[in-house]
């Protein structure tokens, strides 16, 4: 559904282009083919990692490392497993409810949810091309340690 | 074509050690090509309008007028336009990043463009509704009010941690 809307807006703007200015519209075509092929190795190398590692955590083993452990050991294995997994949305928040009704606390599905979007172990090279090594290791830092507050508010709202 | 090997090297050795596993264990390895192929099947339905939009802006935006709506004078507004743009995306984080590259290449504060990354993780419209319809509205809401500060001072203390010459350095990269 977001998708298509992405669509629809990237193809009018891009109409709208070629109607104002041709070479303009291929200059950006072309800008927007060199950075797609300009990241591709890293896209591909990170598409199967993400196929190695979540072959190996499947969401059985996912369960097994965070479902039964409660308290701050459950959270920090909640944030490990969150740091270096790359689960797109889709397939993470159904995990995470099933994750909760076999007995999962709310912070620890907190704590998972966080890193698994702010924090990307995989994608750090990548992030370090574009925003250098200090920046991004602080940003990967900064977000790991908030998903935990995150958590924390999470325990105190839904008790 | 040796370039071409260098430069895709790290992905053959990828498919090299999932060859390796599928030998070893042909479960592991199975599913881990049939994730593999999922997901860059996803990523290629998601991925061309996320560049094309990339080429676009970085043709017609000029970059006096990225100073003013994003750039280091640009306050509040910066801020909002860097939530609106990350929210309203579609796509994995790793495909933000090449347009976080361009928006700092046209003059961006780079807080900024930290804020548009931590919206794309974590604040777009359509996950949101997704994580509330999965772990219930309270969770989903909790998240949200608090992820709004978060990101906001994530963005600004790296911000602040950096110094002048490595931000010159990351400006510097972004324009090549």
């Amino acid at each position: 559904m977001f998708t298509i809307l992405m669509y629809i807006v990237a193809f009018g703007f891009l109409i709208l282009s070629f109607i104002k200015d041709k070479s303009k519209t291929s200059a950006a075509l072309k800008k927007a083919w060199k950075s797609f092929e300009n990241i591709l190795p890293q896209f591909l190398a990170i598409l199967v990692i993400i196929g190695i590692m979540l072959a190996v955590l499947s969401p059985e083993v996912i369960s097994g490392l965070i479902g039964e452990k409660s308290g701050w050991l459950g959270m920090l294995m909640a944030s490990v497993v969150g740091s270096v997994t790359l689960i797109p949305g889709f397939v993470a928040f159904p995990l995470a409810s099933a994750l909760l009704e076999s007995g999962a606390g709310f912070r620890q599905i907190a704590v998972f949810i966080s890193t698994l979007m702010m924090v990307g172990i995989v994608t750090i090279p990548l992030e370090i091309q574009y925003f250098g090594k200090k920046a991004a290791i602080l940003r990967n830092s900064f977000a790991f340690v908030f998903s935990f507050l995150v958590a924390i508010a999470i325990g105190v709202v839904l008790r | 074509m040796k370039m071409l090997v260098k430069r895709y090297k790290f992905f053959l050795v990828l498919i090299v050690i999932n060859i390796v596993i599928y030998a070893l264990y042909p479960t592991i390895g199975q599913r881990s090509i049939n994730i593999t192929w999922s997901n860059t099947v996803e990523m290629l339905s998601v991925i061309p309008p996320i560049f094309i939009l990339l080429g676009l802006l970085d043709v017609w935006v000029q970059r006096e007028t990225m100073i003013k709506l994003m750039g280091e004078k640009s306050g509040i507004l910066g801020i909002l336009i860097a939530f609106f743009l990350g929210s309203a995306a579609a796509g994995p984080l790793y495909a933000a990043f090449p347009m976080a590259g361009v928006l700092l290449k046209k003059g961006s504060k780079f807080s900024n463009v930290l804020i548009f990354i931590g919206a794309w993780s974590t604040t777009k419209i359509p996950m949101l509704l997704f994580e509330a319809s999965a772990l219930g509205w309270m969770f989903m809401i909790t998240r949200f009010v608090i992820n709004i500060p978060g990101i906001i001072l994530i963005a600004y203390i790296t911000e602040k941690l950096l110094n002048p010459n490595e931000k010159q350095y990351i400006f510097d990269s972004a324009g090549r």
